[in-house]
């Protein structure tokens, strides 16, 4: 409760400054398009704002995400990482010290690399006077990695920021139990044989049992697909549909992909063995089949199955984001504006992934756009049913007035414009860079569809939440 | 204190169970009119499964009365006999609440034993019907599911419980003097198996609902929802409907079996159980434990262990009219009205009768971090209190906050609480050494050392940094709470709150008023101490309030009978065995000879003659020599950590031997020992209602169990004195006031109700 609660508080302000910064667009925007050297086409507004730089996406790539323990199963994260800097050098031809700074999302951390977008750019070329960091906030740490280069670039700190994000599944750290590795330190640490010998008397079998990462959340000790059933349940979302939801998803990426339309995937090049070209996690299969699948966490009448979840994926992606005047200077052509953002926050227990019902109101006011407004929505899938009840939370007025604090509801996406080219359920979701993978969706079919505005929403572990607005960049 | 152990057994009556209320005649006219107008129960088909919504109105609880088991068998009646229906969910539509058990007033109106059976008859042939259904009946159970909602849960064929906190399935009969006589004893046995029926019907446990699902209590389990399109508990009892259709269609068509995969344990026991030897085995131990627990004091336990092996050894048949005939004796038994009065007496005392307070307590401070200051912050930061303890020093702080973690640590080692919980409810506690952050306080409550001066130096330090509005509580047993009001600039807001040890575990809480204090202080000071989970009295001010007053005179005669010769064993024995859950010496120990001393010359200066009986001089000597009780490791006994067993201390002796008296021995029989202690604490509790400082006898009946240790099975002085007859009890002071003179002299008021028999403490 304290949470809503604080979350209502945090709520006003925010819509006052939007009002404030409404009425004065009008006369930004004027200025704005002088200062442009680009046009716009459409007639609708720009989102440019008064003295702050504009941010864009000149390009933003990713290798192929494959299903965990296929051909990626042999390497390191920092590898995954490499081959997708190395794809945005190759795509981009950016020479590579005019990158201020790296900026990388992971989740599950590979103790080894802990910086691992350090050391993938270190092997990918990059200038050694180049420094790098990691960010990790669960699902959005590419969301993370990315807002964290606008900041940079928007308080005038750099020019060009290289963000990503990079998750390896089919390896994970294992390790051993707190009492083994207690014993195993104070031997490091014994001096005599004596000591040493006392120390080893007191091991037991049971140290050698090994404690896995933890696939729940840790405040709750809930697994997240647990609390995905229980959140279709609370919004009456039946299996039926989830499995039509997650069917939809598989067909439309399987036609993006057929289309050719996932042109940010790049090829690379395992080594040992064959060139990966295109994700492997896409199979449309029928509603019989997928029917025919028990429930894998509420058994045995749960509505969450295999079929209608995301499956643990291993990719990387990463995206070159510049200062507009930088990106002209240097005579590129950038794909997308980078404007507003928000991160939101809210129950881990219940509501553990309705972020984007959260974050797309906020971020709407802030821009000062409307539902409508918006051309392409990238929402990540992390579930069927998570999407369906965000859906049917943003349509709820009720939900809005006593969680959201808000009056009304912001009313649910049209599925017309809804992940056309398939989405996290589909595609795969590496974790940590799920986030670039949308933005370049959204800025992608913008280009080919002709909109203006994306809106791109997730959902994290620890009930956070973030949504982003895309400008498409004029042609 | 060990006595909460054995009262321990009576907090888990759950709030509220009772409370029959108006309305329930009009039922009469609608039976005859219309079939859908029932009051209690609706029910509503989807496809082919009944969904019976069991709702009584105007009540937090449903509860088995005979208004809702008629319109129960009407309903099922109709449903048995309309062939579109082929099975049938049962569920309640008030959250938190399947069942929670049958109407106690309707037991209680019964005149005789005989009607007491037939109820429990009408009861056996209903659920037999159900448990016999063709149609298969699946129980949809959200909240309590207690005595018979239990029994009418066990007796349908499948049950799907949600998995929170408020679920708890259990058979608390036994606590107020019964047993589960609607068919319990015969089928619990079957279901969960001889063990764990026992303990379930022993103890009168709740068992939550993932226990009661690996026991097979229940078949399964619901998650509970978070808030979607409605508040979380609407979605979550529809979601259970939903389920529950759900079984009960594939239960219909065969598409799932009844039968429950049992695991190595459970067949290993079974097969164990075919063996008659091993069951006669378990009988004998089983009796035997209780007989050693009840000390013969309370006979339902036995009847239970009665019926249970009837029902095995001679069949159902036999087994429902043992239970049912022994279910009619039990329900006329003094225990059990004892125990029934103390369960009405906690209702009572579990509500707020000042109203609710102007203003909510969200800060709380707490001065001096030792046993009682720890144990209250205790319970207020797990209640998302915030709270600052402060202390005078870091390590009584350290101790302290240390007691906390442990406290609640200890319930993560018990899986009652995440490890998550524990730290962010530790993180409700600040432990300081000065006064930051007391201008925000709500309340303090004081619990320093017992002395006057350094009562009203933080009073007054106090009163220099909280805000106007803030109350000062002082946690004392024994200081007349206006004597540390006096230095007060606002005495209206300086009340008394009297904790009992260990305050994590002790229910009680005894708040004490001056003739200033305001009443909004006082509804303050309830309504945390009801949030603290507490069962409260309100008493007026005065020397010892009421608990501590009590006890005083019980105890200057256990140093009398020390006196007199009788070695602390034989004391303890002789009251533990009259239904007191600690021995009399080890009393003194837990309590500290040193507070003992303190309250016995307090009290003693104030009562003069009345409380006089054995000499403070032993305590005194006792004191000298450092046997301050179980604190200082030497007493009466000594205590060894570790070690249960505890031997006496051979050192007292002398001491003893020094101020011996010689016994009278016509009041030293072993009766007359036990009955000059509780005569005495009688008395003066009655004295205390003549005079003022107890508003109700319910409170003194409260305070004088869950504080003290008053046998439950006499359910405190009032309800003894109604029971067993005012006249007994002053005769008895009559013969020990020949003896030992004014300490025995009966007061005024049971002298009234000895004089004319019809006066009863409870009408």
């Amino acid at each position: 409760m304290t949470s809503i609660l604080t979350y209502t508080l945090k709520n006003l302000p925010s819509t006052s400054k939007w009002a404030l910064r409404f009425s004065l667009r009008p006369l930004s925007c004027s200025s704005q398009l002088r200062a442009a050297p680009a046009t716009q086409t459409k007639s609708k507004k720009t989102l440019a704002k008064p003295n702050i730089r504009n941010i864009v996406v000149v390009e933003g790539v990713r290798i192929p995400f494959l299903q965990s323990g296929t051909s990626y199963k042999e390497l390191m994260p920092h590898d995954l990482a490499r081959a997708a800097l190395l794809g945005l050098l190759h795509r981009t031809s950016v020479p590579k010290d005019v990158v201020d700074y790296i900026i990388f999302g992971t989740v599950i951390q590979e103790v080894k690399t802990s910086n691992v977008a350090r050391e993938a750019a270190l092997g990918a070329g990059f200038s050694d006077k180049t420094p790098a960091h990691t960010v990790t906030m669960a699902c959005i740490s590419a969301n993370q990695a990315m807002t964290t280069g606008v900041g940079l670039i928007a308080s005038g700190q750099c020019d060009v920021v290289v963000a990503g994000g990079v998750e390896l599944m089919s390896d994970v750290p294992i390790r051993h139990s707190r009492k083994m590795r207690k014993m195993l330190l104070d031997l490091n640490k014994a001096k005599t044989l004596g000591q040493r010998l006392s120390l080893i008397s007191k091991f037991r079998l049971n140290f050698l049992s090994p404690e896995l990462p933890a696939v729940a959340e840790f405040s709750t000790s809930e697994t997240m697909g647990h609390s995905a059933d229980r959140l279709a349940a609370a919004f009456a979302v039946s299996r039926l549909d989830q499995d039509e939801y997650a069917l939809r998803s598989h067909s439309l990426a399987k036609k993006a992909q057929d289309e050719g339309l996932l042109s940010d995937v790049v090829p690379f090049k395992v080594p040992g063995k064959d060139t990966v070209t295109k994700d492997n996690g896409i199979r449309p299969s029928s509603l019989e089949q997928m029917a025919k699948l028990k429930p894998a966490f509420i058994k045995p009448y749960g509505t969450v199955t295999a079929a209608n979840s995301s499956f643990l994926t291993d990719g990387a992606s990463a995206m070159l984001i510049m200062a507009e005047e930088k990106a002209l200077a240097m005579g590129y052509k950038p794909k997308a504006y980078l404007r507003d953002f928000v991160y939101v926050s809210q129950d881990p227990k219940d509501q553990l992934l309705l972020g984007p019902t959260y974050a797309t109101p906020k971020v709407l006011e802030r821009a000062g756009l409307t539902m409508t407004d918006i051309d392409a929505f990238e929402f990540h899938e992390a579930f069927s049913g998570q999407i369906l009840a965000n859906f049917k939370a943003m349509d709820s007025d009720w939900f809005a007035q006593n969680y959201m604090g808000r009056k009304t509801k912001v009313g649910s996406p049209p599925l017309e414009k809804f992940n056309n080219w398939g989405g996290s359920l589909s595609l795969g979701h590496p974790f940590g860079a799920t986030g670039c993978r949308l933005v370049m969706a959204a800025a992608n079919r913008l280009r080919k569809e002709g909109g203006q505005y994306g809106l791109v929403a997730a959902c994290a572990a620890g009930g956070q939440g973030h949504a982003m607005i895309v400008e498409a960049y004029p042609k | 204190m060990v006595a909460s152990r054995a009262i321990g057994s009576l907090r888990r009556f759950t709030a509220s169970r009772t409370l029959r209320c108006p309305g329930y005649t009009c039922r009469n006219f609608s039976a005859s009119s219309a079939l859908l107008t029932r009051t209690h129960i609706n029910y509503g088909v989807k496809g082919d499964v009944a969904v019976v919504r069991i709702n009584s109105p105007n009540s937090k609880v449903n509860t088995l009365s005979r208004e809702l088991q008629s319109e129960f068998i009407e309903v099922m009646n109709e449903i048995w006999a309309n062939d579109q229906i082929r099975s049938a969910v049962l569920i309640s539509s008030k959250p938190g609440c399947f069942i929670a058990g049958a109407d106690i007033n309707m037991l209680a109106s019964c005149k005789s034993a005989e009607e007491v059976m037939q109820l429990s008859q009408e009861g056996q042939r209903m659920f037999e019907k159900l448990e016999k259904s063709t149609k298969p009946i699946v129980a949809a159970i959200s909240g309590s599911c207690l005595g018979g909602g239990l029994e009418l849960a066990i007796s349908c064929q499948y049950r799907i419980a949600t998995k929170d906190r408020k679920t708890v399935l259990g058979t608390p009969e036994v606590l107020l003097g019964i047993l589960p006589g609607a068919g319990g004893t015969q089928r619990l046995p079957k279901m969960v198996g001889v063990p764990a029926a026992f303990d379930m019907m022993l103890t009168g446990r709740n068992i939550r609902a993932d226990r009661a699902k690996k026991m097979g209590l229940v078949d399964q389990l619901v998650e509970p929802l978070g808030p979607g399109l409605k508040p979380s508990e609407e979605r979550t009892i529809e979601y259970l409907e939903e389920v529950a259709v759900t079984f009960a269609k594939e239960l219909s068509d065969k598409k799932i079996s009844l039968k429950r995969d049992k695991g190595l344990v459970e067949k290993l026991t079974s097969y164990a159980m075919s063996i008659p030897f091993v069951r006669q085995q378990i009988y004998k131990k089983v009796e035997e434990k209780v007989r050693k627990q009840t000390k013969g004091l309370y006979p339902a336990p036995l009847k239970i262990i009665d019926a249970v092996k009837t029902g095995i050894e001679q069949g159902n048949d036999a087994g429902y009219v043992s239970e049912s005939q022994k279910f009619g004796e039990l329900a006329m038994t003094k225990e059990s009205k004892a125990l029934m009065g103390l369960y009405h007496g906690q209702v009572l005392c579990k509500k707020n009768k000042f109203g609710t307070p102007q203003k909510d307590v969200k800060h709380l401070a707490i001065l001096g971090a030792g046993l009682m200051g720890a144990g209250i912050a205790q319970v207020s930061v797990d209640k998302g209190i915030k709270t600052i303890l402060k202390d005078a020093t870091l390590a009584g702080l350290d101790r302290g906050q240390q007691q906390v973690f442990k406290g609640l640590n200890d319930k993560v080692k018990k899986k009652a609480l995440t490890s998550f919980e524990r730290d962010s409810i530790f993180s409700n506690l600040t432990g300081q050494l000065d006064y930051q952050g007391f201008e925000k306080a709500d309340m303090v409550i004081e619990a320093v050392f017992e002395d006057l001066n350094l009562k009203h130096r933080v009073l007054k330090e106090v009163e220099a940094v909280v805000p106007d509005h803030c109350v000062f509580a002082s946690n004392t047993s024994a200081l007349p709470i206006s004597q540390i009001a006096s230095v007060s600039k606002r005495p209206e807001k300086v009340i008394g709150m009297h904790y009992f040890s260990p305050v994590d575990k002790m229910q009680l809480l005894e708040i004490i008023t001056t003739e200033k204090t305001s009443k909004d202080t006082t509804a303050s000071v309830v309504a945390v101490g009801l949030k603290q989970g507490k069962v409260i009295v309100v008493v007026k001010d005065g020397p010892g309030f009421y608990t501590t007053r009590c006890l005083a005179p019980m105890m200057s005669e256990v140093l009398r009978i020390l006196q007199e010769g009788v070695d602390p064993k034989k004391l303890d024995s002789l009251t533990t065995s009259f239904g007191f859950p600690v021995g009399a010496a080890t009393l003194v120990d837990e309590v500290g000879v040193d507070v003992a001393k303190h309250v016995a010359e307090d009290l003693g200066k104030a009562f003069g003659e009345r409380f006089e009986g054995g000499s403070v001089d032993l305590l005194k000597q006792m004191v000298s020599r450092g046997f301050l009780g179980r604190k200082s490791g030497k007493g009466f006994y000594i205590y060894q950590e570790g070690t249960k067993n505890k031997s006496l201390n051979s050192d007292m002796d002398g001491i003893l031997a020094s101020l011996k008296v010689p016994p009278k021995s016509d009041v030293c029989s072993d009766e007359d020992l036990q009955y000059r202690l509780v005569t005495r604490f009688v008395n003066e509790a009655i004295m205390c209602l003549q005079e003022g400082i107890l508003a109700t006898p319910a409170e003194g009946d409260i305070g004088a169990v869950f504080g003290l240790g008053f046998p439950p099975c006499l359910g405190g002085p009032f309800r003894y004195v109604d029971l067993y007859g005012a006249q007994k009890i002053v005769d008895r002071l009559r013969k020990y006031e020949a003896a030992y003179g004014k300490p025995f002299t009966p007061c005024q008021l049971l002298i009234d109700h000895a004089n004319s028999p019809n006066k009863k403490f409870y009408q």
